[in-house]
């Protein structure tokens, strides 16, 4: 059994805001017609929560699941239970049309903590990162800088990141750029 | 700058959030056709001076294809539509119609 470790090993960087990287999150990927009450069900069993709205982020006690695009969900398990939670989807979804993946190690997660999470984000991303523009609740996928990430605020003072772990260490270096002590706009 | 409402997640995504992908509801000639409609297919897009629809795709947000009815002179965004038709909706025509009395009007 391979060691598993997170993309920068527990980084963290202090500046206007904490960064750091948020250590090992299990992620599965899942594909399907998320109208079907079958999938719900499957979703329930897997992570407790009932299915978010378009562009919505659930979080509870056993994990989380986000609304990643009209046929596809991201559920975020404890990383040793991922295999667990695909191989419960794959009974439970058994004969429709879906997939469900273990993506976990395929990505890298950040968590950003203080006050200016928000403004840290705007600088790279084409968003209205205002609390309205993305509410508590809501999932956003788009670019920081040039790279495809997705992002949502649990509260007005942490944040997560999600992008591809090949980038991961230039994500986080250029969030702990965009989070150096001073630089923050104070516009949001 | 651009900015679109993607009709299959609802963000109002900014021009760098998407791909554009060229003149919409095109004809597509496949290998059995004549070399003229293969060239046109291939080649000879509309390049209007006034209103165009387009595919466009929201690659870094949903991933998913849709359509958008714009002003290539003004950058006015008429609306956005589903990937998954031939032609513009009809509401939307007679949304741009009144808005340029001297459209010509949608031609395949
Ligand atoms: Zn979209």
């Amino acid at each position: 059994m391979s060691d598993a470790v997170s993309v920068l090993g527990g980084a963290a960087f202090s500046g206007a805001i904490e960064v750091a990287d948020a250590g090992l999150c299990g992620m599965v990927t899942l594909r399907g017609d998320l109208s079907d009450p079958k999938l719900a069900a499957a979703v329930k069993s897997a992570v407790g929560l009932t299915m978010p709205a378009a562009r919505g982020i659930k979080e509870g006690t056993k994990g989380a699941v986000a609304w990643m695009s009209p046929d596809e969900l991201l559920l975020m398990v404890p990383h040793e239970t991922a295999d667990a939670c695909v191989a419960r989807l794959d009974k439970a979804l058994a004969g429709s049309h879906f997939l469900a993946v273990n993506v976990s190690d395929a990505r890298a997660v950040f968590t950003l903590t203080g006050a200016g999470c928000r403004e840290v984000l705007a600088k790279g991303a084409p968003v209205d990162l205002s609390a309205a523009g993305l509410p508590i609740g809501e999932i956003r996928r788009t670019r920081l800088g040039q790279i495809a990430v997705a992002f949502w605020a649990g509260s007005e003072t942490e944040m997560r990141v999600i992008c591809f772990r090949s980038v991961g260490a230039h994500v986080y270096s250029w969030l702990c750029n965009a989070a150096q002590k001073g630089t923050l706009p104070g516009f949001l | 700058m651009l900015i679109l409402t993607c009709p299959n997640c609802g963000v109002v995504a900014d021009e760098t959030d998407l791909h554009g992908g060229g003149e919409a509801h095109i004809t597509r000639f496949g290998a059995d056709a004549s070399e003229g409609d293969f060239e046109s297919y291939l080649f000879h897009k509309k390049n209007p001076r006034g209103v165009h629809f387009e595919r466009w795709r929201h690659v870094y947000g949903c991933g998913k294809w849709f359509h958008a009815a714009r002003d290539t002179v003004t950058l006015e965004v008429f609306g956005t539509y589903s990937a998954q038709t031939l032609t513009p909706p009809k509401a939307l025509q007679n949304k741009i119609k009144k808005k340029r009395p001297d459209w010509e009007g949608f031609k395949k």
